[in-house]
């Protein structure tokens, strides 16, 4: 048996069923007990955090699924609609609570679009290197999630939180937190890198390569992790695309959209990447995708740590308090590690904004969740949820 | 990718009486929107995602706005009597919900346009045509308005509340909520300092605590 | 071959192992409490009042402006205005706070307060086994709990503390250098007009 090849009609399954959503239990009419309803959640290992799926069974087969969410809402929006601008800087990190620098980077992208403040070229770069730092430190965790819903309990994710460990360790001492960083300002970042920390960071990202080398001997090539995730909760493209999925779920299915490339905010087109490519859309291209984004993220860090100015570190215009944009609207957007993360601010010129939206990624990741798993085993959408690579902190906000 | 004003003249050239109108943007290098009529939103959309030129296939972004009733001042150039004179007048600018669309191009690369549709106030007159037939990404976040907001989307395949459970009744992200005081509640040495913020609380003051509950 | 992708998994796991008893790199745990690093410069977990001089509430910098207390996102500090002024350290007479309380079990260690205080006089402690058992009194942190001096400051944050005492420092110099050459200037007028 070669586990690697793999053709379409190999996987004999039911149709997905979209767009049946009335949700009644035992509607066959041949067997009105054969179908099995089950809650999947809040309180599941499984589902990473506090997610419900409401899972209709034949057997061990999905027949619907229906997300459930909001057992984390605590209305962020409207918590940031009632403070200042600056206030809701620290409220950001605890959307996407693995990717603090990020959620910091869109929000602050946001207000410079809204106010038109420029960002000197230091700051510039070290936002580059955080968010890709982030960017390595949410695949490799990741990886390790997906390999722990799969069964392989442990090994894999404690690999994966070793080297972890060293990148928080850098934004420890860099912003003064590991994971609820607050770091970046309108204008720039809050506070200069600490005496030798870019070499840190150098160290780290040259070890890095040797982790991955060994991440890859272990999980890529394992007969059991292809088996598990080759052909399951294939995402087409045109699905992908009208359904407003992002981030590598969108480009395993080999749709070429990386906001890094296409928008090329603060200063990504000055370095050289490229954008990893899937052909199947299925829970393993997703998984290489992350793998194949480590690699690109270590080049681009590469490159900022050689090019990095001396300089200031945040435009010396812009203000901490009584900051108060004039009234107009912007929508800021980046390539979080999770998708395309964006924040919509509409102010009236008053010292909080009018109205605060965040897209979240995660969420809008979902919408297609049911499509994955319809046809599929009930372990398997535990699989294919894990792929999709969701915090509840953001989708719940 | 062309304008907003651009699209809206071919929009309006290309189907006569469809209600389509460019509104400013104050932000430095913003882009302006386009406030399409309720009744041909659906096709408006269409024609942006299917038109060769724009194919905006990817619909990012999707959100509400509360906008309550307000008075607007402004002045005006009047004769009163012989002398001609700044009189101080108000206009009632009547409430309505909006709902913000933020599309980009996949295949294109170029984007954003930003579209909007208006309800026509905030309790009767509150359905909108939804988009998830022709984006099936505006299918969470239209639930999303629908249980913060209160819009409700006609020919949504399953609209239910989405974050706020079932039995909610309120729309939280209205400007106008108030908060039911009947959820567990458990007094912490932390509520001398919120009644303290209220009471000082003054609209439009700098700061945080501004708007504290 | 089939199985052999496993069998390459199992040599790394093998080696991971190994290395776990001899390998300085893998062996990364730290026993704690027994054990602990260090901790770093930055690092910022809640909220202590500086204070200059022996006097803990004598010598508080705070001049109970209130700005920490309105920009503060989660609303968590407390602050009431004593009624007299007193001297601060250049000798101008300011408010001090009569109540200054930080509730640390809303506060989310954001450092805002310390970014928005013009007056150096709150930051950032890197204390943070504040374990009690009484969740509601116990978290609530008076000005007497939260006064530290500043020999603390340049313990935790050196860095940060030199800059800051170098400029206080400067600015009273520049008011004594000031203040002499007034005194001299009226010592010159004096004499003619006795
Ligand atoms: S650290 Fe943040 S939450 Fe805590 S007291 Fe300061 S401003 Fe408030
Ligand atoms: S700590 Fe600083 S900001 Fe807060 S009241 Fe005292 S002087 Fe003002």
């Amino acid at each position: 048996m070669m586990v690697t090849q793999r053709s379409s009609d190999e996987w004999d399954r039911p149709a997905p069923v979209a767009g049946s959503y009335a949700f009644v239990v035992g509607d066959d009419p041949e067997d009105p007990g054969s179908l099995l309803e089950v809650s999947m959640g809040p309180q599941h290992p499984s589902t990473h955090g506090v997610f419900r799926m409401d899972v209709v069974l034949d057997g061990e087969t999905v027949v619907k699924l229906k997300p459930v969410f909001g057992y984390l809402h605590r209305n962020h929006e409207k918590i940031a609609e009632n403070i200042s601008y600056l206030g809701s800087m620290p409220y950001t990190d605890r959307l996407d609570y693995f990717c603090s620098l990020t959620n910091n980077w869109a929000y602050a992208l946001a207000v410079e679009k809204l106010a038109g403040i420029s960002v000197p070229e230091r700051a510039e770069y070290l936002r580059v290197i955080l968010s890709e730092l982030t960017r390595l430190q949410n695949h490799v965790c990741l990886a390790g999630f997906l390999a722990q819903d799969m069964g392989a309990s442990g090994t894999p994710l404690m690999y994966g939180f070793r080297e972890r460990e060293k990148i928080l360790d850098l934004f420890e001492s860099l912003t003064g937190a590991r994971m609820m960083c607050n770091y970046m300002r309108f204008g720039g970042c809050r506070c200069d890198t600490p005496p030798g920390w870019l070499d840190e960071a150098r160290a780290v990202v040259d070890s890095f390569p040797r982790f991955l080398h060994e991440f890859e001997n272990l999980l890529s090539s394992n007969e059991i992790l292809m088996s598990r995730t080759q052909g399951i909760g294939v995402l087409g493209k045109d699905l992908a695309v009208g359904a407003g999925i992002t981030g590598p779920c969108l480009r395993a299915a080999g749709v070429d959209y990386d906001i890094r490339k296409v928008d090329g905010y603060g200063i990504y087109p000055r370095f050289q990447f490229r954008v990893p490519l899937g052909e199947h859309g299925d829970t393993y291209d997703r998984y290489m995708m992350r793998i194949l984004e480590m690699h690109e993220s270590l080049g681009i860090l590469k490159q900022a740590l050689d090019g990095i100015p001396e300089g200031p570190i945040i435009d010396p215009k812009a203000k901490l308090r009584g900051f108060r944009p004039k009234a107009g609207e912007s929508y800021g957007r980046i390539e979080a590690p999770k998708g395309e993360l964006g924040f919509y601010l509409i102010s009236d010129g008053s010292p909080s904004p009018y109205r605060y939206r965040v897209r979240p990624p995660s969420l809008v990741n979902l919408t297609v969740l049911e499509d994955l798993c319809v046809g599929h085993n009930v372990a398997d959408t535990v699989i294919i949820l894990g792929s999709i690579d969701i915090v509840l902190g953001e989708v719940d906000r | 990718m062309e304008t907003p004003q651009q699209i809206r003249d071919r929009i309006v050239g290309a189907v006569a009486g469809l209600q389509v109108e460019c509104l400013p943007n104050g932000a430095p290098a913003g882009v302006p929107s386009l406030l399409v009529g309720r009744s041909c939103f659906r096709e408006v959309a269409i024609f942006l995602r299917d038109d060769p030129q724009l194919r905006l296939d990817y619909c990012s972004n999707v959100t509400g706005v509360d906008w309550p009733e307000r008075t607007e001042k402004f002045k005006v150039r009047r004769q009163v009597g012989e002398v001609e004179k700044d009189v101080e007048e108000s206009r009632v600018i009547p409430g309505c919900l909006e709902v913000v669309y933020h599309l980009y191009s996949m295949s294109l690369k170029h984007g954003p346009l930003v579209i909007r549709v208006r309800t026509g106030d905030r309790s009767a007159d509150v359905s909108v045509p939804s988009l998830t037939p022709v984006w099936r990404a505006c299918e969470l976040q239209e639930r999303e308005v629908f249980d913060l907001f209160g819009v409700h989307f006609d020919g949504h395949p399953d609209l239910r509340r989405i974050l706020m459970w079932d039995g909610f009744v309120d729309h939280p992200m209205r400007r106008d909520y108030v908060e039911p005081d009947d959820y567990d509640y458990e007094p912490t040495p932390h509520d001398h300092v919120l009644d303290r913020a209220l009471a000082r609380a003054k609209p439009g003051e700098a700061g945080c605590g501004s708007g504290a509950r | 071959m089939l199985g052999s992708g496993i069998i390459k998994g199992l040599a790394e796991t093998g080696r991971n192992f190994v290395g776990s008893y001899f390998d300085p790199e893998r062996m990364t745990t730290v026993e704690y409490p027994e054990q602990r690093l260090a901790p770093k410069e930055n690092t910022r977990q809640f909220p202590f009042l500086v204070f200059d001089g022996e006097a803990a509430l004598a010598g508080l910098r705070c001049v109970a402006c209130q700005i920490c207390e309105k920009e503060c996102p989660p609303q968590c500090i407390y602050i009431e205005k004593s009624r007299e002024k007193k001297p601060d350290h250049l000798g101008k007479p300011q408010f001090h706070p009569a109540i200054f309380d930080i509730d640390i079990s809303v506060c989310m260690s954001c450092q805002i307060c310390v970014e928005v205080c013009p007056f150096d006089a709150i930051k950032m402690d890197t204390e943070f086994e504040l374990s009690t058992s009484d969740r509601f009194g116990g978290l609530l942190m008076h000005k007497d709990l939260l006064a530290r001096p500043n020999s603390h400051f340049l313990k935790v944050h050196p860095t940060d503390a030199g800059v800051i005492d170098a400029r206080r420092a400067e600015e009273r110099a520049r008011l004594e250098a000031k203040a002499r050459l007034d005194s001299e200037a009226k010592a010159k007028e004096a004499p003619p007009a006795a």
